[in-house]
């Protein structure tokens, strides 16, 4: 197997997910296959490759330090499923000030 | 608890710290950074993590930062890339956050410190790096009873930020503190970040561990990550806190470096403690990879040489010339130079018109500056010019005035921002004619027989009483002619 029970516990863990033991089962099989899949890309010999950081061959997108007109805040919070009149509601952090 | 002898642990402690890009706009979309505006009312698309929005790097802020690097002598590699740092948190909005890992903007620099006060010796503290990487949003709690949600504020989320990370060189809170003071001083001078710790603009967290002495060697004790600290003295604090707490640790425990994974304490500052936050997730958590929706940077040599040529006189070497083409001192030169670049250019001006600098230094550091305190102005809006200051000492250098009377004078140019002439005129203030001190001397001395026959016995310290008679008669006179004149007729005698 590519990835063990216990990775895709712990990614899940990280990613916030909440998954079933027959979740978590039916995960590891599924990212094991497509984690063989990748390893068919370790066919390829790229001994004399260089590296990219990037699928395209651009580099250097800038745009000018100039600002625009932001969201109206109503805009802004209309998806909130919790607000008040000014913010973003959040069950409270704990452990941290 | 403390010990006077050395303590028998060497203090380790690397920084990391976060300022804010002087920028008008955010770093991948045309937000104001403008601080202090109404919650949620600098945001877009981009900076609050909609689906199908495409962040867009911001010119300026890669400047700055090739600036700040420059200045930190750090190497600048030819090509940097963006990198995703993935980790859950309601003030970020996206579920990560644009930074840069494997491939920074700038590495390997360092920044030299000293102490005018001579508490360490001048060294170099190593950069490891220094990196761009965008913030996150405000999350407020209500410490109100039944209001159990936090509020989140998105308009500092996407505000570029230079993160710089130093190697762990630094050995005790003065040296922690006195890197930070260079290092905002530094980042002023280029213009870079404005460095405000009470808005947030400069962060700083620290990494803190012993190398305790033990008869088999020195021993690492667990690193912690101390955060919270909301200004240079706190920083102090914290370090010196955290040190005493480790050594006290280490003697109950015995824990050593891996023993226990890293943990994070906040520093309180009501408490002036430190307390335990939560443990440090590992790196490999954060699952970093690269930001597939922007493109790499390249940076040629010609930028790099036009960037460091348009660095101007740094504080390091300011300081220097200052020393060596004004004859002033290392303290009053650091100073004058941590006053920022407009104080150094009217000590310039003082200095070169008044020629003397040890009293354009003297003067700044007593006058000018109280008066810069009292009033909580900058040198921009002192009411008294350099030529108008340099026209008054070079009155009391002349003898046309003492010290003491001129910080009179000075007072009423800062008062009515009048020359000194005219606050001289309006104080009854002038000029002694020399034959009339001479007759006025000649008077006091027959009037004062005792006196007299004390200066004859070899006692010249008497001649303070004729000084002070002197000046209750007239107040314009020079107190070392006087002195000078006495001396002198009392031969005639």
């Amino acid at each position: 197997m590519a990835i063990s029970r216990a990775e895709v516990e712990k990614v899940s863990l990280l990613a916030r997910l909440l998954l079933s033991e027959e979740e978590l089962d039916k995960m590891t099989v599924q990212l094991g296959a497509i984690l063989d899949y990748m390893d068919l890309l370790n066919e390829v010999d790229t001994n004399d490759i260089e590296p990219m950081a990037h699928p395209r061959d651009v580099t250097n997108v800038f745009r000018a330090d100039e600002c625009r007109p932001s969201l109206p805040r109503e805009e802004a919070l209309a998806n909130a499923p919790h607000r008040d009149a000014e913010c973003y509601l959040v069950p409270a952090v704990l452990g941290e000030t | 608890m403390t010990h006077s002898a050395d303590p028998p642990y060497d203090l380790v402690i690397g920084l990391e710290v976060h300022v804010q890009l002087l920028t008008e706009s955010k770093m991948f979309c045309a937000c104001s950074t403008k601080f202090g505006a109404p919650p949620n009312t600098q945001t877009c698309p981009v900076c609050i993590g909609m689906p199908g929005s495409l962040p867009v790097m911001n010119r300026k802020a890669f400047e700055l930062a090739l600036k700040a690097a420059l200045a930190l002598e750090c190497e600048i590699p030819r090509m940097t890339k963006w990198d995703r740092k993935n980790y859950y948190y309601p003030d970020l909005p996206k579920g990560y956050q644009i930074s840069q890992y494997d491939l920074p903007m700038s590495r390997h620099g360092g920044l030299v410190i000293s102490d005018p006060k001579g508490r360490f010796e001048t060294k170099r503290i190593g950069i490891l790096r220094a990196h761009l990487e965008e913030d996150a949003g405000k999350s407020m709690h209500d410490e109100q009873a039944g209001k159990a949600d936090s509020r989140i504020d998105l308009n500092r989320a996407g505000t570029p930020l230079l993160e710089i990370v130093t190697e762990p060189d630094l050995r005790s809170p003065a040296e922690a503190k006195a890197f930070l003071t260079e290092l905002k001083l530094l980042l002023n001078y280029l213009g870079v970040s404005d460095c405000n710790m009470q808005e947030g603009s400069l962060r700083v967290d620290a990494n803190v561990n012993l190398h305790v002495h033990t008869p088999q060697g020195p021993v690492p004790t667990p690193i912690v990550e101390v955060k919270n600290m909301n200004s240079f003295r706190a920083v102090e604090r914290a370090l010196a806190y955290e040190a005493q707490r480790q050594y006290e640790a280490w003697r109950e425990t015995g824990r050593r470096l891996g023993d226990v994974p890293k943990q994070t304490r906040g520093w309180d500052e009501s408490r002036q403690a430190t307390f335990e936050q939560r443990s440090k997730e590992e790196s490999s958590d954060y699952r970093y990879f690269p930001e597939p929706d922007l493109v790499p940077v390249t940076v040629t040599d010609e930028e790099v040489e036009r960037v460091r040529a348009s660095l101007g006189e740094l504080p390091a070497r300011l300081r220097a010339r200052l020393e060596a083409t004004y004859g002033i001192t290392p303290y009053d030169s650091d100073v004058l130079v941590n006053q920022g670049r407009a104080l150094v250019d009217y000590f310039v001006a003082l200095a070169d018109r008044c020629g003397d600098g040890k009293a354009a230094a003297n003067w700044i550091q007593q006058d000018v500056l109280r008066t810069l305190n009292d009033r909580q102005i900058g040198i921009e809006h002192f009411p008294v010019s350099a030529e108008a200051l340099a026209d008054l000492i070079q009155k009391v250098r002349g003898g046309q005035l003492e010290t003491s009377r001129g910080r009179e004078v000075l007072a009423g140019m800062i008062e009515t921002g009048k020359p000194a002439d005219e606050i001289m005129a309006a104080m009854g203030i002038r000029p002694v004619d020399d034959a009339d001190l001479r007759d006025l001397c000649r008077e006091l001395l027959r009037a004062n027989p005792k006196i007299v026959a004390d200066l004859k016995g070899g006692r010249l310290k008497a001649v303070g009483g004729l000084v002070g008679q002197a000046k209750k008669r007239n107040p314009n006179v020079n107190p070392s002619r006087v002195q000078q004149l006495c001396l002198e007729l009392i031969q005639e005698l």
